[in-house]
């Protein structure tokens, strides 16, 4: 239907762009990986194999990924343990739901450093809830394990995902056809029964696809570990930033890159099979 | 004529919503409250309202300075984010071409991806083309991290447009370049600005990308960020507040935009 | 075809519907046992919008009764009610004598086949039709056994194994039935479910779907706005329009008899003539004939079909008359001519197609084909009474 030329305007510009600024500097992060840096501090374009080597050698790599890991699927949880009752609560109970879904998603557009400054001023041993909790004579002294821990990550990171684990789930509930719940209802399975067998089944596409992103934007943060994280609560994107700061290692650091984006590459397409599976449209 | 709800409530969810609400609202609601607490940041309760620290925020220089690199930076990521997302959300629902498929999901990869991937390839890139780092760079990082979002509102938009329309304004004797200037655009006209508006306030938020591409200028996150690193001062609750209150209005225009164009909102993501 | 192999297993009650003597506008079962389902005084009315007004209805055991009317008649709303997804307002809902409608759907021994089949997409056929069967916890050989018999029963058992979204709407639509019959329910209720059908599908279920009630013998409560539909397949037609019964009979006596000047219209065409009723004689215009009703103003509807060519004889106690052809539409074996009489009267008249129609004509019908029937009154929707 549509002329060449207008087809040409409209996937040339954009294939361009694409090409240069996500395709080349993805080809040109997996060249960084083989290369490796001279004691001069100058990267030196010959190929190696060290830096992956390396990897899997050194402990403190597979460590540190382990206990992201780890953070990220706690937030992943959380997340879901909190987005998945809202949303059903708003696609079938809630009577305002327009207003009440806008009241989920605008703390997910003000600014994540805003967000992640507030939690650093509410844990901190001087912060509002220390002190609120002495106040009330709950405690006594401050509560050492808020700020400054895996404990403070996984808290922020749950609070800035969970509308990211709520958008999709909710989407999927409201596509839902109302009368599939009736006629659950009508055929004697009780709200709880019709919730297990209906409603739930047919909402795991949303479910996946929420956890996916709770879990891989968790994995590569580094802004809520530097700021809340302290010592024992640094993650494998943090190694990532001194290795091109400090550490002055940019293959290396190319290298731990390279694998992260192959795990959520990998990731995004387990959860895209997963949820085409259980999709029934 | 309305329905009535045929699933009776289970009593604890309207409380967990609540809670839940509570607990995304919370450090924002801090954070304002003690943007007017005289004795800084932390203690409880809150006590000597004051204006002190909005008084002092408007005296900074280095911030207002950081402010007006920002909406320099944004106004060039939405104009690069515009100018390739709406082509490539026409492309995407329109026309069929080789590596059509790898093509969306490379658009709508920096979505999903953490913003340290986006950001250190980009990094990679200028420092391999030599490229010093600057205001720029960051506009180059943020137009593409942002040309998803663009892409995904104007498809969705797309989908809703009425095909007939465009098949009179053929059939009527308009070519195919008046018909997207007369007919499709115009059309398109809320989507546009909903995805620029959201362009714009990501923008003025971002991070992760920027974290890495930046040069001697600040953008107003990486001001902010600076400082932290250095120590809390309650300045930076004034001035997150004051963003607080733009974003808020930003997303509630977007909001209203969209869900005025349709009658019922669909989820963003 | 389904096959009418004579599965006894589904019967609930083998009942004979009587016929009632007559027009009525209460929907007082005709048969002399209890009625299955009792009506009183339901109202409903969503905020101020009064949708249902003071119905009662009885259906009785084994009968096929359908609720017929327009659109914003009520009478999706009041199959909701009686299937639990919508509440009264005011009045109740019995079922063998006990309160039907304080029960949640789950638990009414009531099933649904829906508008637009409900189906489950992400159950296979055979999970379909048994899940009233697993939540009712039937053991799992049982469960098979009395799916596969229903599968069997409307001819679908070799899609056991599909997903709804792979099998046409025709196709769904038997499912949907299957899946509300294997409970043997006391009750069925189906909301057009016809209506997404093509003309010739649509024919054929009608009359598939009247065998199955007789031979499954469960009562049916039918929801439609075709009135064709409803006269094929009913015992009793319950009309209702605008949230009130208009009229309550088998097709024949609502056809024949009709209540009132709505019901005359709404099923099959009429002539509908106003006049006076004096010293026992009814005058309409130029028309005129002895009536054994009181005196006052009269309303009369006289079906096309009831008035024929006079021959050249006389006619006995036949209303004669003379008019003009004004239009004939041609409809096969019979012909619909608008004919004028003497005063401006215009009426319809079907007969038998003709080659060629003089100008004029001379034409007569008898007295007892003049039905009275009640004025309707105009009535404003969203009213509350």
């Amino acid at each position: 239907m549509f002329s060449r030329a207008y087809r040409a305007a409209i996937t040339v510009p954009p294939l361009l762009w694409v090409a240069v600024f996500l395709l080349l500097p993805y080809a040109i992060l997996f060249c960084y990986s083989f290369w490796s840096v001279s004691p001069a501090q100058e990267i030196v374009h010959s190929w190696t194999l060290d830096n992956y080597r390396q990897l899997l050698r050194v402990n403190v790599y597979w460590q540190t990924l382990f206990r992201s890991t780890w953070i990220a699927a706690r937030v992943m949880m959380f997340s879901l343990f909190l987005g998945y009752p809202l949303a059903y609560f708003l696609s079938f109970h809630a009577k305002r739901k327009e207003l009440l879904y806008q009241l989920v998603i605008i703390p997910l557009w003000v600014s994540y450093l805003v967000r992640a400054y507030a939690w650093k001023t509410i844990l901190g041993s001087d912060g509002v809830l220390n002190t609120l909790l002495q106040y009330v004579h709950l405690t006594r002294h401050p509560l050492d394990f808020l700020l400054y821990s895996p404990f403070a990550v996984v808290l922020t990171l749950t609070h800035i995902y969970t509308p990211f684990a709520f958008l999709p789930i909710y989407a999927a509930l409201e596509h839902i056809p109302r009368n599939l719940v009736e006629a659950s209802h009508d055929l004697g399975a009780s709200p709880f029964q019709t919730f297990w067998r209906v409603i739930f089944p047919l909402s795991i596409p949303g479910v996946l696809a929420g956890a996916t992103f709770a879990f891989v934007l968790s994995l590569g943060d580094f802004l809520a570990p530097l700021l809340l994280g302290g010592p024992s609560g640094i993650m494998i994107s943090n190694i990532v930033v001194s290795l091109f700061g400090a550490a002055y290692n940019w293959p290396l650091g190319a290298a731990i890159s390279f694998c992260m984006l192959a795990l959520v590459l990998g990731l995004l397409f387990l959860s895209e099979s997963l949820e085409k599976k259980w999709s029934f449209r | 004529m309305s329905r009535e709800r045929t699933v009776p409530t289970t009593r604890w969810l309207p409380w967990h919503a609540i809670v839940v609400f509570g607990f995304l609202y919370l450090p924002i609601v801090t954070l304002i409250v003690y943007s007017f607490n005289g004795s800084g940041v932390g203690g409880f309760p809150p006590r000597d309202l004051t204006l002190n620290w909005y008084r002092l925020l408007f005296a900074d220089e280095a911030i207002w300075t950081s402010v007006l690199n920002s909406l320099l930076v944004a106004f060039a990521a939405m104009a690069i984010s515009l100018a390739f997302g709406i082509p490539a959300a026409l492309a995407l629902d329109r026309a069929n071409f080789p590596g059509k498929a790898l093509f969306r999901r490379l658009v709508l990869l920096p979505l999903i991806l953490p913003g340290i991937i986006t950001g250190l390839s980009l990094l990679m890139l200028f420092r391999e083309a030599d490229v010093k780092l600057s205001l720029l760079t960051i506009v180059l990082g943020h137009g593409t991290a942002l040309i998803s979002v663009a892409t995904t509102e104007v498809f969705a938009g797309l989908q809703k447009l009425d095909r007939a329309q465009e098949e009179a304004s053929l059939d009527l004797g308009a070519n195919y370049w008046q018909t997207f200037w007369r007919v499709t655009l115009p059309n398109l006209r809320l989507s546009i600005i909903g995805a620029a508006l959201l362009i714009f306030t990501l923008s003025m938020d971002e991070i992760a990308v920027s974290f890495f591409l930046i040069g001697r200028d600040n953008t107003l996150p990486l001001e902010i960020w600076g400082r932290l690193r250095r120590g809390i001062t309650p300045e930076i609750n004034a001035i997150s507040s004051i963003i607080f209150i733009f974003s808020l209005a930003a997303i509630v225009t977007w909001y209203r935009l969209r869900s005025g164009a349709e009658g019922k909102a669909d989820p963003v993501l | 075809m389904w096959p009418l192999a004579g599965r006894r297993r589904y019967k609930m009650h083998k009942n004979n519907v009587g016929t009632i003597s007559e027009p009525a506008t209460t929907g007082a079962a005709p048969s002399s046992t209890a009625p299955l389902l009792e009506i009183r005084n339901l109202a409903k009315a969503f905020g101020k919008t009064a949708v249902l007004r003071d119905i009662s209805l009885q259906v009785a055991e084994g009968e096929f009764l359908t609720i017929l009317g327009e659109s914003g008649s009520g009478k999706t709303t009041l199959l909701r009610m009686i299937a639990g997804f919508e509440s009264a307002s005011s009045g109740e809902i019995l079922m063998g004598g006990e309160r039907l409608d304080n029960l949640p759907p789950y638990r009414r021994r009531v099933n649904t086949v829906f508008q637009h089949y409900a189906l489950f997409p992400h159950l296979t056929v055979a999970e379909n039709v048994g899940y009233g069967l697993k939540i009712a916890r039937v053991p799992k050989q049982e469960v098979a056994t009395r799916v596969e018999q229903a599968l069997d029963m409307v001819k679908m058992a070799a899609y056991a194994a599909s997903k709804p979204a792979k099998i046409s709407g025709g196709q769904q639509q038997r499912i949907a039935l299957a899946r509300a019959l294997v409970n043997r329910p006391r009750l069925l209720l189906l909301d057009e479910p016809l209506s997404a059908l093509d003309a010739n599908l649509r024919r054929q279920m009608q009359l598939e779907l009247k065998s199955l009630q007789r031979e499954v013998g469960i009562s049916f409560v039918f929801v439609t706005h075709d009135q064709e539909e409803a006269m094929v397949m009913s015992d009793r037609i319950a009309l209702l329009r605008m949230g009130e019964l208009e009229q309550v009979a088998s097709p024949r006596e609502i056809y024949n008899r009709p209540a009132t000047a709505y019901t005359a219209q709404f099923i099959g065409h009429t002539n509908l003539l106003s006049g006076e009723v004096k010293d026992g004689v009814a005058r309409c215009q130029s028309l005129s004939w002895r009536t054994g009703l009181r005196d006052g103003p009269g309303l009369f509807s006289l079906r096309p079909e009831n008035i024929s060519l006079a021959p050249s004889t006389g006619s006995g106690s036949k209303v004669r008359f003379r008019g003009t052809i004004l239009r004939q539409a041609f409809h096969g074996a019979t012909e619909l001519l608008q004919v004028q009489c003497a005063d401006g009267l215009v009426l319809s008249i079907r007969t038998a197609s003709q080659e060629n129609w003089n100008g004029d004509v001379e034409l007569e019908f008898s007295p007892a084909d003049a039905v009275p029937v009640r004025a309707s009154e105009i009535r404003q929707p969203h009213e509350r009474t």
